[in-house]
């Protein structure tokens, strides 16, 4: 049993978290949020200069970690510092979807991604299949050599600021088959796409998608043709420990904020950190927070293992981050009182990226669905 | 034991209902359904629409223009306003300010600014909080010092709600610093046109701008401006604070955001089925609702008690604790039944446009909404400070 970061990833840590320190306040955050395409683009420069795309990708495609624990390492740092650049989009559910194509069609791209010259976004969600994993209406039909797209993608994350989109759609079977699902690589200014961009809540943007008989050549098709379901639930899988482990770090701020200020914010004479009514909901915050680490460690140690067992931790971490992170943010705001509902005071940033989460992948109920479901299997 | 209206009330009830089915636009409906903002102008023409038939001040006097409604009546008009959507009654000159120049102020201030309140020709505003002096209220510093037959105001106030729109501003200043905390404060009416006023907006977390900082610089006030007597503001102060904590629970509110949340889980598709049949989903609904449908009878049992003359004691306090938390929670369902349509930054929307994607129906401003009324549980007297005087009532002596 050890618990400790191994050398490499302890090094990772410390510089990603020296230069978010050092480069990325809350007037940065303001100025990736404000860019149209929701992040900014000198910081993403600076984020693969470090290193940070490659950590996330596998040695066998010119990366140099993809573990779980290279993962959550270095997401739980991006949390931390409420960093709002698309890095899960690109580098973990796109990068992870390349990465698995059997032909290795994605090589270039990957180099490309790893680099920092390539941003993507995976067009998977649709109006009807709310966190449903394999629920994909959009139809791909083949004319001679080509494939045509129709349908309409929804809330796609990172989609305006992306030079390509992998896009799901289905050759066959019926709208929830695990048969059938095909990936397909589409350059964003292809003719017959169209996008309607907004920004994120949270930070980012996210559009809606139409696919109007878009017309690819077939070898735009990443992974084998109507089997791309596995990769899909690896790919989700992957981000779902990113996405836990940077609501831990954002967690962890949000608690920070709320113990520094309960110290030295005055009311009736004295700090209101001195009131036990307040005290036992920071100690509150305190063990959930415990909790949500140990769940992320659990995640991401299993990312490895087969698919059942592997979703089944991811299940349940992600549950109870939403748990606790539901907590967490409320109490937090809660504490500070009317300081924290000014969206000039950083906690804001925290607490809805922390409570937006949740709308990613599966909300607690839905985890909870996945959970009973796999451990009755 | 009857848990029924009476036929009176019943009566009262559907002749509220059918004004509100003719006389409320419907423009301003669907943004308080949608929950969009409906500007100072969508607030002024409700405000004029009830004004004409008499109906905007439930709660004051005949005398002074108002209904004179018991507390069962105010209750039936408030569930069927909130029912049919109608946008909420401004509270600072009609809850708030209103009752305390009945009870306190001078003939010449109940001439002058009543009717302005009822015309909408005066906006009030309310200058309580500062930054040092939120929970604390007692310690707020805004110094006002007499200078001949004018107080000359210097300080800062804070949380201002739609102090933007306003062009009046009561407020409560420390008129003599040496005295005990509560017994220093004035209640002064500051024309918010006076030079030395500066408005500046806060943005909320939602992206909304609904409060202001109120910043005052050698600011003149007359001295006829002065409610009541010199350093008993905090006697005042708390009078109305009684009459802002009418509605505390705010049933109506929590019963048409528990609609919504149905409709939406109705329409919103979960595993190839609406929402409103997966199980876990339901039993969050179905809870929700249970809580409710017993703190609307909580409600009920304080308002026909205050009917017969009994004044609320803590029971306040914890209607306000048990309101909002049913309404924050309402909140919470209404933005997991939005899944990934929660996710877009729809502030657009509050101010009456769309988010770019084709949200469906009923989504685009639910996690604004959940965002926005975290604050429910802090102001008004903070959920923790309601506790605090439940257990000093209740618990004291004991202890
Ligand atoms: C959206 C919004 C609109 C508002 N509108 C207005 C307005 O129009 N006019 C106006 O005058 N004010 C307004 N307010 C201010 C509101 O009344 C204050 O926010 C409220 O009084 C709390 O004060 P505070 O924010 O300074 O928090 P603080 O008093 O600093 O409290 C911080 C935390 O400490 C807790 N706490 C404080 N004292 C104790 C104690 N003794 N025991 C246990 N816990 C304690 C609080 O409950 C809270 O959790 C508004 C506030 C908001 C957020």
């Amino acid at each position: 049993m050890n618990f400790q970061l191994s050398e490499e990833r302890q090094m990772m840590q410390d510089s990603l978290r020296r230069f978010l320190a050092d480069r990325y306040s809350a007037a940065q955050r303001d100025e990736s949020v404000s860019n149209a395409i929701g992040f900014a683009p000198q910081i993403w420069a600076q984020l693969a200069d470090l290193g940070i795309l490659g950590a996330l990708l596998p040695e066998d495609v010119g990366g140099y970690g993809g573990k779980g624990f290279d993962l959550s390492t270095v997401f739980e740092e991006l949390g931390r510092a409420g960093v709002v650049e698309p890095v899960l989009d690109t580098a973990v559910l796109c990068g992870t979807l390349l990465a698995s194509d059997p032909q290795g069609k994605g090589a270039a791209l990957i180099e490309g991604l790893i680099a920092g010259n390539v941003q993507l976004a995976f067009a998977h969600g649709e109006v009807n299949s709310r966190y449903e994993r394999l629920w994909v209406e959009t139809r791909a039909s083949a004319y001679g050599d080509d494939i045509v797209l129709i349908g309409r993608k929804s809330v796609i994350v990172n989609a305006a600021g992306a030079d390509h989109l992998i896009v799901s759609a289905r050759e066959s079977g019926d709208t929830d088959d695990r048969e059938g699902l095909s990936l397909f690589l589409v350059d964003t200014k292809a003719e017959g796409l169209q996008m309607r961009s907004s920004a994120l809540m949270a930070g980012g943007c996210a559009a809606e998608i139409d696919f109007d008989n878009l017309r690819i050549p077939s070898s735009a098709r990443i992974g084998p043709a109507g089997g791309a379901s596995e990769m899909i639930e690896a790919a989700l899988a992957a981000a779902e420990v990113a996405l836990a482990a940077e609501t831990l770090g954002a967690m962890e701020t949000a608690t920070q904020l709320t113990m520094d200020y309960l110290g030295t914010r005055q009311q009736f004479g004295r700090p209101i950190g001195s009131f036990q009514a307040l005290q036992h909901r920071v100690a509150d915050m305190l063990i959930e927070l415990e909790q949500a680490r140990s769940a992320v460690i659990n995640a991401a140690g299993h990312l490895e293992e087969q698919p059942a067992v592997r979703d089944r931790h991811i299940a349940a971490a992600r549950n109870l981050i939403a748990r606790a992170g539901r907590k967490i943010a409320e109490e937090a705001i809660q504490l500070h009182g009317g300081i924290a509902m000014t969206a000039e005071y950083e906690l804001a940033h925290f607490a809805k990226r922390i409570i937006l989460a949740e709308h990613r992948f599966g909300d607690a109920d839905t985890q909870l669905e996945r959970f009973i479901d796999l451990s009755a299997a | 034991m009857d848990l029924n209206y009476s036929a009176e009330e019943l009566a009262f009830r559907d002749e509220v209902r059918e004004f509100l089915r003719e006389e409320l636009p419907t423009d301003l409906s669907d943004a308080v359904r949608e929950g969009r903002s409906i500007g100072k102008e969508g607030h002024e023409r409700w405000h004029s629409i009830l004004n004409a038939r008499g109906w905007l001040a439930p709660n004051w006097p005949r005398a002074y223009g108002g209904c004179a409604w018991n507390a069962v009546q105010r209750h039936i008009f408030e569930e069927e306003c909130c029912r049919a959507h109608a946008p909420r009654i401004v509270p600072f000159g009609l809850t708030m300010l209103g009752p305390v120049l009945q009870k306190f102020g001078s003939d010449a201030q109940r001439d002058y600014f009543l009717p302005r309140i009822l015309s909408g020709e005066h906006w009030w505003c309310q200058g309580y909080s500062e930054p040092g002096a939120g929970s604390d209220l007692a310690s707020l510093r805004t110094r006002a010092v007499r200078d001949g037959d004018h107080y000359v105001v210097n300080g800062q106030k804070t949380w201002t709600t739609l102090g933007q729109y306003a062009n009046w501003i009561f407020c409560l200043v420390r008129t003599d610093p040496d005295a005990k905390q509560q017994e220093g404060i004035s209640f002064l009416l500051i024309d918010m046109d006076t030079p030395g006023i500066e408005v500046r907006p806060i943005i909320l977390l939602d992206g909304t701008h609904e409060v202001n900082e109120v910043w005052f610089t050698d600011v003149r006030v007359p001295v006829e401006n002065l409610v009541g007597e010199e350093n008993q503001g905090w006697t005042y102060a708390k009078y109305l604070l009684t009459h802002e904590r009418t509605n505390i629970a705010g049933v109506g509110f929590s019963q048409a955001g528990l609609d919504a949340v149905k409709r939406l889980a109705r329409q919103q598709m979960h595993r190839g089925r609406p929402l409103a049949e997966s199980p876990h989903f339901a039993a969050r609904l179905a809870q929700v609702e249970i809580d409710l449908m017993a703190m609307a009878t909580t409600n009920l049992r304080i308002i026909s008690a205050a009917a017969a003359g009994q004044a609320p004691g803590v029971e306040s306090s914890m209607l306000k604790v048990k309101g909002t938390e049913i309404r924050q929670e309402i909140n919470d369902l209404a933005r997991r039944a939005a899944g990934a349509y929660a996710l877009p930054f729809a502030s657009e929307a509050l101010e009456g446009d769309n988010s770019n994607l084709a949200q469906p129906e009923g989504t685009s401003a639910v996690s604004a909404q959940y965002f926005n009324n975290r604050k429910l549980s802090i102001f008004g007297g903070s959920n923790e400070i309601q506790k605090n005087i439940i257990a000093k009532v209740k618990l004291g002596g004991r202890t």
